[in-house]
């Protein structure tokens, strides 16, 4: 039998993730050991569990070495794979918004100073809104950015606002709201069907219980 | 013959030889074209970006990042139907990699009066050019006409649309609830059916007269499987609606071929009457291309070895025996390297020394 490859991004999020799908009926009790081990087999059941970034996710989708995986739609939104989009998980749910110092005033006649981590994301997003921006890529730590007027306004992901409060920010618009998303190869969804939308099933009703 | 050959290049000999066999013709086009020609039909290509240089006249070219914009540009309208092979390098941006490559690529196109056995002939040719690379594919075939119908029903336009077409293109049903939620509710439930509804015909076609798709789309697609169904090949079909290619070329009959060991498709296709329409033709269309920079990952193990056998000689050797030797060590189709001294990380089965006019084999450890 081939197995099914997955990846799940490590951390919190993997945590729980992988608790949905061993719920539904996906389990692979290996992984809940405490060991720096990265890939775990359930050959029983024909299932392989890997961890990586989560950033990461997507290119293994993508690239066919995971069949699927779950990645946050930021991601799925900022590097654009070509991969099936198959299903909402609605666990860790937050936004992607714009934020700036409490007494920012935008003026439209000048260029926006856009701090991100999510280039393309932001870049998208004030395209749709026909705004002249300059785009300032970081790689961490962007509230800081407009507090020492490195940039106007960053765009970046809010779960709770407490980091935004703590550095005297706020939300000004919500460009997107992110959850995590069940994604498939293309090509691995043809050749394992069965197997991936018995998954997808499986997952789906988990979702509408946790809604209801 | 075989053995100097890459595993891409073997596959092409045997895909240009199907096709030939079916009266196409080689199809030879230069290496540039002016820039105009891609820029005006852009989001017909793959991907949009294309390698630019001025010419000594000051026009500006292309290398070529697609075959098919050439061919359709030479094409004349006239009577019966002209079928023709290509094989050629493209530049262009490819898949996950998002820099430039230059990419092999073969493929037909068929214009002029198509009408069902020239689209029935190109999924066939599909079909079998997919079970040239492994016998484990599956040709996914899906009907524009149908995913149309039921998106115009959902009565949007322009972006909503494009965002709508995005959905279908990534089984994507949540999003989709979620941009059509002004939307008439039952045509929406039509539309998250037919992008559910995907799998061998004989499951698909009944259900897809259910959800009343446009009867005569239907009738097309279970005309089609059936005939390639009666040539051996049904079981590599699929019905699936997230093949959707740009609406503004492509009409009609879609397809997308995928193999296993292969993370993306190795094949792509359809009825392109609308391209032929803004190119000024009044000619029909359907084509396909084979992408062969994805087959390397099939190819499996090279060679073990780099030479079978490596010919040790001296200073003093006369060059006339040395050649003499390596003549005759290769005689039997062997490769022979002569070397004063076995070269680092060479690979070889035989190592062996020239001494007088005797090969005499040296052990190795």
């Amino acid at each position: 039998m081939k197995l099914l490859n997955i990846a799940l991004p490590k951390g919190r999020l993997g945590d729980k993730v992988y608790g949905m799908f061993a719920a539904a009926g996906f389990e692979c009790p290996d992984i809940l050991e405490e060991n720096r081990k990265l890939v775990f087999e359930n050959p029983a059941l024909g299932l392989r569990y890997f961890w990586v970034k989560p950033s990461d996710v997507a290119v293994y989708v993508e690239r066919g070495a995971a069949d699927v995986g779950v990645a946050g739609k930021d991601i799925l939104l900022e590097y654009t794979p070509d991969v099936y989009e198959l299903l909402d998980l609605k666990v860790g749910k937050c936004r992607m918004a714009v934020a700036s110092k409490h007494d920012f005033y935008d003026d439209q006649r000048r260029t926006l100073h856009v701090a991100t981590k999510f280039t393309k994301i932001a870049s998208d997003y004030y395209a749709s809104l026909g705004r002249d921006i300059d785009i300032i890529h970081l790689n961490g730590s962007v509230e800081i950015a407009p507090i020492l007027g490195l940039s106007d306004v960053i765009v970046d992901i809010v779960e709770t606002g407490r980091t935004l409060q703590e550095n005297h920010l706020e939300v000004r618009e919500t460009v997107v709201p992110i959850s995590a998303r069940l994604i498939a190869n293309k090509a691995s969804y043809e050749f394992k069907r069965e197997m991936i939308d018995r998954l997808r099933e499986g997952l789906a009703k988990l979702v509408e219980e946790a809604e209801a | 013959m075989q053995s100097v050959m890459k595993y891409e290049e073997r596959i092409v000999f045997a895909l240009r030889e199907q096709y030939r066999r079916y009266g196409y013709q080689q199809f030879k086009m230069r290496k540039f074209e002016e820039y105009d020609l891609y820029a005006r039909n852009k989001d017909f290509l793959v991907s949009d970006n294309i390698i630019t240089f001025t010419d000594l006249n000051g026009a500006l070219m292309a290398l070529k990042p697609d075959v098919t914009l050439s061919i359709v540009r030479s094409s004349r309208d006239g009577a019966g139907v002209q079928k023709v092979y290509y094989n050629e390098n493209v530049y262009r941006v490819s898949g996950a990699s998002k820099s430039f490559r230059e990419i092999m690529q073969t493929g037909i196109e068929c214009i002029g009066d198509v009408d069902d056995y020239c689209i029935a002939e190109t999924l066939m040719l599909a079909v079998e050019s997919l079970r040239t690379i492994s016998p484990d594919c599956v040709l996914e075939l899906s009907h524009l006409d149908i995913v149309s119908a039921l998106v115009d029903a959902l009565g949007t336009e322009g972006a909503a649309r494009r965002e709508i077409l995005r959905c279908i293109g990534e089984k994507n049903l949540h999003e989709l609830d979620a941009l059509c939620a002004g939307c008439d509710g039952a045509a929406l439930q039509r539309l998250k059916a037919l992008v559910r509804t995907s799998g061998a015909p004989d499951a698909v076609l009944p259900a897809l007269r259910e959800l009343g798709c446009p009867s005569a789309a239907v009738a097309q697609l279970e005309n089609l499987t059936r005939s390639l169904e009666a040539m051996g090949l049904g079981q590599y079909l699929r019905i699936d609606f997230s093949v959707v290619n740009d609406m503004n070329y492509y009409n009609g009959i879609v397809f997308k071929g995928f193999v296993s060991g292969v993370p993306s498709g190795v094949l792509s296709g359809g009825q392109y009457d609308k391209l032929m329409r803004k190119m000024r033709r009044s000619a029909r269309a359907i084509g396909f291309a084979v992408y062969l920079d994805m087959l390397e990952r099939l190819a499996g193990e090279g060679e073990a070895v780099d030479v079978d056998t490596v010919l040790l000689y001296d200073a003093g050797t006369p060059a006339a025996a040395l050649l003499r030797a390596v003549q005759a060590l290769s005689d039997g189709g062997q490769s022979v390297s002569a070397q004063r001294a076995v070269p680092e990380k060479l690979r070889f089965r035989r190592l062996c020394a020239l001494v007088g006019d005797e090969v005499k084999d040296i052990e190795t450890a």
